[in-house]
């Protein structure tokens, strides 16, 4: 294995300037607010970090556009809603079970458009006339072949300049076939500065096109819905798994394993929890303004922040058989747990690791590193906002630019026949008394390290130098830096696909995980490889080595 | 309604699981192939994104490929700004021997003047890295337009007219990183000079690396690209290489040109050894004539196995026309060959190969398994995407071409010549054997 720094020998300070001394003036003037030495000391206030900020033409970004985060990462996970790709060929194709979504249809013969992608395909002449007659054909074509509840239309680059009007194409089709919800997104990969502009985008009309149109509420009891869970590498199913065993009805997931009747109603559910707050936070917004759902932060990445989670749900709904339920699921649960992390840990103790992915999951994922006794170094999102970094409290302070403008903000008002408060005013009072934390996030950074680096939007450059200087076991990313890192002799593993294993949430997932990185980390194989500094000895004078 | 509806009927299908991917793939992949070259996607960074993923998940190597990344000002007021910014920071960062820029659909579609950029890029900063550009709109070519547009593209910009040298080019489509071996071993074992471009087999199937670099070793040298114009003979390999884009035609820029097939099967691999020898005024290496006689051996041997066995062959044209002529030679019988592009000139080709086969051009996988319902079909040779049909018909998939993304090693699956015809007869035949043992209650260990 690689040799370890020790990362209180290190001067983040020095780390920064040294990221910052190959920019143009003006790039390492923008990148010195995204570059942040994280600090703790100050109560819950954290250093401010410069987020949700164009990337710098040439410089290599994590990021995708906003068809991704709209089309692959919100709608992409449910099953029966067709998605239609408006645009030339190869969005469509690129965001074809590319993402590691798993679906389980209840029944043999219930639809899933999952393995399936349309395109409009749109070839020059439609460029240049305009491609809603071909739009059109292909809802047609759609309905006759699947006769789908619901058409999702996703547009892409050309569509918005050509001055296509989606929406309403879908509205003219809906009128043609009543029994089908069409509607439209106007995701172009040009709107706003990553794929977060995408998710507004599809929360946005998910919210006015879909959800509160059937007040039929699901049966059982304890009703809840979860956001901003994808059920990569069946995660979903682990939730469900124990959500399950506690006695709680999972009304909805937007969007793992999820499908369209269960949207239409999720309104009529009690509680919305919150995952990803950063693709999803917008929908629990809306529908706590609209319908009176109270919702929170939750965690089902790491043992114990499943167990807290499972404790602060049932202390939400205040049934006392639920919550005694809850503590007897947690306990059984936790014996495997605990065997196999102790053991883990007993290997991995003491080893580091560094988080650069999405818009929670480096934060999430800090807590399985956690509890095999690792450290986190470094971590960062690709296209999260302040308020991931540093906690929802500075969203009033956040500088609205002109890209965030362009994206649509709804305004919601109640709904007078269907808004109902599932708390009263004094009952929320006195959970806030005893530390309920209501429609917040306290973001990532009040839980690491003072001295941590954290960098928003980090490039192939600085992974370079993150890792020649801090020599991390493990870095965690998404495909494209895989092999990147792996070339520097440091394994990476990837948290957006799971490297197709998984799941990794819940109780199963946090062994699934601890083994995981158990093998990763004390395989022979990387022994073979020789990290670079292993021949660059003139660093070894400044670190303690610790082998 | 009515007249609306008749204008609908003319409006062409729209793509249900298409088996093509977009032009801008084809282009960042022939740049991966020059040596020290940075690809750059003029548009927005989720076009970067999504073909830097696709191309990892295929080759499992670091693929970077940088962008302008457009905002929504630069798709109202053009690239300009965005194009000299990326052209600033990745020839700083990266110091490149070359940077190729390819077109988006976004950028083609406001109409940006990419070589005037460029132009006016190079007065100002006084650099002198050679900028290629190359228009890859999608909506007017697929991955192997914007290939074979980017090959013409660099050699009109880098190649030199110069008095004839005593070398050959090789010229191959879309092929893996070990055929691109594979022919640097034939050039060299017929003991001659010879510039294969593009060049790949290192840049997507590299060695592990002792020390960090910032653009993957390997590559076709500049200065090679640059003496391609003045090579005695070109051998070019790939049918959609012979046509001609918004780039132009490859012939208009090689010397003494010789267009052919995939070599793949006895047919086409003679064809293609035969121009190389005389190309090059040289004889077969006996090597190779063994390694034909060894596959004519295997075409025998394993005749019981293919003889009217029914295939659908899908993917690149590149690939369906080799295969459907390689097919023929062994018994089995092409019933679908599939294309995602739309040259005639292909299906015609096919159509000789492949009679009784119903040729598709310009087609996607959910409109060839509505007509292989009921054909009867024993196997599908494609790619990672063909095993939609391979799933739905039951029958087994022969993974080949690209993207091949749930196999390991496909950077390395042999195509080309009668070693890469042997490779692929015996997956071939391994398949079928696999399936009918599968699917046999009794056990069978001998087939």
């Amino acid at each position: 294995m690689t040799k370890k720094v020790d990362f209180n020998s290190i001067k983040p300070e020095e780390v920064k300037e040294e990221l910052l001394s190959k920019y143009p003036v003006k790039v390492a003037r923008k990148r010195a607010k995204q570059i942040v030495i994280n600090k703790v000391d100050n109560g819950d206030v954290v250093p401010e970090v410069l987020a949700n900020t164009r990337t710098v033409p040439g410089i290599l970004t994590m990021r995708g556009c906003a068809y991704a985060g709209c089309k692959g990462v919100v709608l992409g996970p449910t099953r029966d809603i067709l998605q239609i790709t408006h645009g030339p060929i190869g969005c469509a194709f690129y965001s074809w079970l590319t993402r590691r979504n798993q679906t389980r249809p209840k029944t043999d013969d219930a639809p899933n458009f999952m393995p399936y992608t349309m395109s409009t395909d749109l070839q020059e002449d439609e460029v240049i006339f305009g491609g809603e007659k071909k739009l059109k054909k292909a809802i047609e074509e759609a309905v006759g072949l699947f006769h789908p509840k619901a058409i999702g239309i996703f547009s892409t680059c050309p569509v918005g300049l050509i001055g296509d009007d989606v929406h309403a194409v879908a509205r003219e089709m809906e009128e043609k076939f009543p029994d089908v919800n069409i509607f439209g997104f106007s995701c172009e990969g040009y709107k706003g500065v990553s794929q977060s502009a995408g998710h507004h985008i599809a929360n946005n009309k998910v919210f006015t096109d879909v959800v509160g149109l059937s007040d039929k509420p699901k049966e059982g009891k304890f009703r809840f819905n979860i956001l901003g869970e994808y059920n990569i590498g069946g995660d979903a199913f682990e939730i469900e798994r124990v959500a399950e065993k506690c006695g709680l009805t999972i009304h909805s997931t937007f969007s793992g394993n999820s499908e369209y009747d269960e949207f239409i109603s999720a309104h009529t559910a009690d509680l919305n929890v919150v995952m990803c707050h950063r693709s999803i936070n917008y929908l629990a917004e809306m529908m706590e303004k609209k319908f009176g759902i109270p919702w929170f932060k939750v965690n089902f990445i790491g043992a114990e922040s499943s167990a807290k989670s499972l404790r602060k749900i049932a202390e939400y709904f205040g049934d006392k058989e639920l919550m005694a339920n809850v503590e007897k699921v947690i306990a059984e649960e936790m014996i495997e747990v605990e065997k196999v992390r102790l053991d883990v840990k007993s290997r991995c103790e003491g080893k580091t690791a560094m988080l650069f992915v999405g818009g929670s999951r480096a934060h999430h994922y800090q807590d399985l590193f956690r509890e095999i006794g690792m450290q986190t170094l470094s971590a960062g999102y690709e296209f999260a906002h302040r308020d991931d970094y540093e906690g929802r409290k500075v969203i009033p302070e956040i500088v609205i630019d002109a890209d965030t403008r362009n994206i649509e903000e709804l305004t919601v008002e109640k709904d007078d026949n269907r808004f109902s408060p599932r708390k009263s005013e004094s009952e929320i009072e006195a959970y806030s008394k005893k530390g309920f934390k209501w429609s917040d996030y306290d973001g990532m950074m009040p839980e690491m390290q003072n001295n941590t680096l954290v960098i928003d939007d980090l490039n192939h450059y600085e992974t370079e130098v993150l890792i020649e200087k801090y020599r991390p076991d493990i870095f965690c990313a998404g495909i494209k830096e895989k092999y990147v890192v792996q070339k520097q002799g440091i394994p990476l593993k990837q948290l957006h696909s799971y490297d197709y294993s998984g799941p990794y949430a819940g109780f199963k997932g946090a062994i699934n995980f601890y083994k995981e990185i158990d093998r990763i980390l004390n395989t022979n194989v990387f022994k073979l490889v020789k990290a670079p500094w292993q021949e660059t000895p003139e660093l070894s004078g400044s670190y303690a080595w610790t082998k | 309604m009515k007249a609306q509806e008749k204008v609908i009927e003319k409006i062409a299908d729209p793509a249900r699981n298409t088996c093509r991917l977009c032009a801008p793939l084809g282009a960042s992949t022939v740049f991966r192939g020059i040596e020290n070259c940075i690809p750059l996607l003029h548009g927005s960074q989720g076009c970067s994104t999504y073909i830097r993923r696709y191309m990892i998940s295929h080759f499992r190597e670091p693929v970077d490929i940088a962008s302008s990344n457009f905002s929504e000002s630069a798709a109202v007021f053009g690239g300009r700004e965005n194009l000299h910014t990326a052209l600033d920071n990745v020839i700083g960062k990266y110091q490149p021997s070359l940077v190729g820029i390819a077109t988006t659909c976004l950028s083609e579609t406001i109409g940006d003047d990419v070589s005037l950029y460029i132009k006016e890029y190079n007065e100002k900063s006084k650099s002198d890295v050679p900028v290629v550009n190359v228009p890859t709109p999608s909506y007017k070519g697929i991955h192997t337009d914007g290939y074979r547009d980017a090959v013409i593209s660099c050699i009109k910009t880098v190649s030199k007219e110069n008095e004839s040298g005593d070398f050959i080019n090789i010229i191959p489509a879309f092929v893996s990183p070990e055929d691109l071996r594979h022919l640097k071993e034939i050039a060299s074992d017929f003991k001659t000079d010879a510039v294969l471009f593009p060049d790949y087999s290192e840049t997507l199937d590299g060695e592990s690396w002792e020390s960090y670099k910032k653009i993957s070793p390997g590559g076709t040298l500049l200065s090679d690209i640059a003496r391609i114009k003045s090579a005695k003979a070109s051998i070019v390999i790939g049918s959609s290489l012979s046509r001609s884009g918004l780039s132009g035609s490859l012939s208009d820029h090689l010397p003494n040109s010789h267009f052919m097939n995939l070599p793949i099967g006895i047919d086409l691999c003679d064809e293609f050894f035969g121009a190389f020898e005389k190309a090059t005024g040289k004889q077969l290496p006996e090597k190779y004539s063994s390694e034909r006689n060894r596959l004519v051996d295997s075409y025998m041997d394993a005749h019981k196995y293919f003889f009217e066995k029914r295939a659908i062959i899908a993917g690149d044209e590149d690939l369906v026309v080799s295969l459907a002529s390689f097919m023929s030679e062994i018994g089995i019988v092409p019933v679908i060959c599939a294309t995602g592009s739309d040259n005639p000139a292909a299906a015609e080709i096919i159509k000789k190969y492949a009679p009784d086969a119903e040729v598709m051009s310009d087609s996607d996988y959910a409109t060839v398994l509505d007509k292989a319902k009921g054909m009867n079909c024993d196997l599908v040779i494609g790619s990672s995407k063909g095993f939609y049909l391979s799933k739905n018909l039951s029958i087994p998939l022969v993974r080949v071409g690209f993207p091949v993304h749930d196999r390991f090693g496909s950077q390395r699956i042999k195509h080309l010549g009668y070693r890469g015809t042997q490779s692929i007869l015996d997956n071939i035949a391994n398949a079928i054997i696999e399936h009918k043992q599968n699917s046999s209650n009794i056990g069978y260990s001998y087939l």
